[in-house]
């Protein structure tokens, strides 16, 4: 039928793809696009909707957590652990420093600190301050060591009960299943002692 | 009359059954449909599980009716269901003992299949679909734990949507599409209640495929063997009605006894406790039915490397997550890693025997899941996962070829009959009193 179509009984392009079959493609192409345009709106409604993503940034006063206090903040519905670690805490971490971790990052690349030749800066020289997402990288359980009396694991750090993941002094994985470190989420000094979540 | 191909009944029902042969079709499908005469009671669960999913339906219905999908209310309404909607208790206990039931007949239902043979040509479509299902009913099983909003339900959410975070590059994102937020929150909880609302009718759906890819064959047999011709059969209705009733009531006993006196027993204590996403509970754990796969998701604790190199390939988090995954796609592909020509397992000498080690096997990795992620029951878990994923692509394909299976007998009526074929009028004879 195409043939006749296409010139009374004269075979059009025989070999290579006939007119016809250039507009299935198209045509073909067309609505695959099509649809792909329309079924895109109904999957992106899953994601995270405004007003979750407008609560992403949490404000903390850190003035009243005294060397060796931790306090646990909520942002983006998780718990970050704030720890203000002393000086042997964080001398264990950057001891502790080295490749064979199975999540290798020196302790200084995990704090950020005030920016520098600020008054902030000079106040703070060296943040004692660690900010982590107290989520296990496992499997996402809440790693017990915030609390006084909590199990902190073998390395000083936190200890996740679920799965058995000890984490250091650094937030860093240091035995056990979980794959990363605790994440550091992303915070800046505000002033010398508050510092904006995200 | 039963062959004619027409419905006796009232001239209604015939007047309808021209236009739209419904009736013709539910007596040829149900009453006339020959199976074969030899099902032991192993062959009750197919139907048990059918029923199973109607009540789960049933009560889940009106439980959603006093449910509120809501973070802050969901805990307090499934506790107003219990105390002061009128046999909400009741309803309720029903429906979370139902998934539990579910699963326990199902896996029998399986474990049947394996052992007779059923998944192997024809009814390897049959058998997928099968496959479907039991995933299916896992996907609402897991969202409709997590609905009363206790602690099991968050944690048990958290760790599994965490899963899909092993996937490489776009891990993140897709867990945060499952989430709706950056966290297991009030936006999840409302789909998952969407979805185990709707699940539950595509399990429908897919249940009628797979009755009708059954009634393309008809039933597989302790036997294994194909039936030879009338003599073999028997009709539906009345001998396995009434064979499938029996079964149902003493069903029914067993399930009215748990969840009158142990409501309780299958579930886990945590989930009275309201959802706390600051303290996550000592030891988590997934319902019974999904332990043998938690123990396998856990099993693979070390990463896996290019040897000397220390260049990782497969993370510890995404290897058990592969692992748990392929342990049900193994599933799937067993009619293709099972040649064996002879379906039963009565007349497979050394098959038999390692069915019940994978029996075996399959209780002891449900309870590695059920105990803590160390020492000890990790090495146990990683045997026992070794020995599941042996037993689909080592044994079996080697059983397919060096077993020596023993001889099969002629016909399903022969031991019966003793003769064979000579019979078929006394078969015919229970099809007219039907």
């Amino acid at each position: 039928m195409s043939k006749a179509l296409q010139g009374g009984g004269q075979p059009v392009e025989e070999q290579g793809g006939t007119r016809r079959d250039f507009l299935y493609l198209t045509a073909g192409a067309m609505g695959a696009i099509g649809t792909a345009a329309v079924v895109w709106p109904f999957i992106d409604s899953l994601n995270p909707a405004q007003d979750a993503v407008a609560l992403a940034s949490v404000e903390v006063d850190l003035s009243p957590v005294e060397v060796n206090q931790a306090i646990t903040v909520m942002w983006r519905g998780k718990p970050i652990f704030i720890r203000h670690r002393d000086r042997a805490e964080i001398e264990a971490a950057e001891a502790a420093d080295n490749d064979s971790m199975p999540d290798p990052e020196p302790d200084r690349q995990r704090i950020v600190q005030p920016p520098p030749n600020t008054p902030v800066a000079a106040a703070t020289p060296d943040s004692d301050f660690l900010v982590v997402v107290g989520v296990c990288t496992h499997l996402g359980c809440i790693p017990l060591g915030q609390k006084p009396g909590q199990p902190r694991g073998d390395y000083g750090g936190w200890f996740c009960p679920c799965h058995g993941s000890h984490y250091d002094t650094s937030g860093r994985i240091r035995k056990g299943p979980a794959p990363k470190n605790l994440a550091v989420p992303p915070y800046n000094y505000l002033e010398e002692k508050q510092i904006l979540i995200g | 009359m039963a062959s004619n191909g027409t419905a006796p009944g009232s001239k209604l029902v015939k007047w309808i059954d021209h236009r739209l042969p419904i009736f013709t079709f539910m007596r040829h499908e149900t009453h006339e449909y020959p199976t074969p005469r030899n099902l032991s009671y192993w062959w009750n669960f197919g139907s048990l599980a059918g029923i199973v999913l109607v009540i789960m339906i049933a009560t889940g219905l009106v439980l959603a009716m006093q449910y509120a999908p809501h973070k802050d209310l969901a805990f307090d309404s499934v506790e107003r269901i219990m105390r002061d909607v009128n046999g909400g208790w009741l309803l309720r206990y029903i429906h979370m003992n139902g998934a539990s039931f579910f699963f326990i007949v199902v896996y029998i239902h399986i474990f049947r299949g394996l052992y007779y043979g059923s998944y192997k040509p024809p009814r390897e479509i049959l058998w997928l679909l099968g496959v479907l299902i039991l995933l299916l009913m896992m996907g609402t099983a897991f969202m409709g734990y997590v609905l009363p909003w206790g602690q099991m339900s968050l944690w048990g959410a958290t760790v599994i949507t965490n899963l899909f975070s092993a996937i490489p590059l776009v891990g993140e994102s897709i867990v945060e599409w499952l989430w709706g937020g950056f966290s297991v929150d009030n936006p999840t909880l409302n789909r998952f209640f969407v979805f185990h609302f709707l699940l539950p009718f595509v399990i429908v759906a897919v249940v009628f495929l797979h009755l009708w890819a059954l009634h393309r064959f008809g039933s597989n047999n302790p036997l294994g063997i194909d039936a030879k011709g009338p003599q073999d059969k028997i009709p539906f209705h009345p001998y396995y009605t009434v064979k499938d009733a029996f079964g149902l009531g003493v069903f029914l006993i067993v399930f009215a006894a748990v969840v009158s006196f142990a409501p309780n027993f299958m579930g886990h204590p945590d989930n009275y406790i309201p959802a706390n996403p600051l303290v996550t509970p000592p030891h988590i754990v997934p319902e019974w039915y999904f332990l043998p796969f938690y123990a396998m998701l856990r099993a693979v604790d070390f990463d896996i490397a290019i040897p000397f190199t220390g260049i990782v390939i497969i993370e510890a988090k995404l290897g058990g997550v592969l692992v748990m995954f392929g342990s049900i796609a193994l599933l799937a592909l067993l009619p293709w890693l099972d040649r064996s020509p002879v379906r039963s397992g009565r007349f497979r000498p050394v098959f038999k025997w390692f069915f019940w080690v994978f029996a075996l096997d399959c209780v002891i990795l449900g309870y590695c899941g059920s105990q803590p992620a160390e020492g000890g029951w990790i090495v146990a878990a990683q045997i026992a996962t070794l020995w599941y994923f042996l037993h689909f692509l080592a044994i079996l394909p080697l059983l397919s070829i060096l077993e020596r299976p023993k001889p099969l007998p002629a016909s399903i009526g022969e031991p019966v009959l003793k003769g064979g074929g000579t019979l078929a009028g006394a078969a015919a004879k229970p099809m007219e009193k039907a």
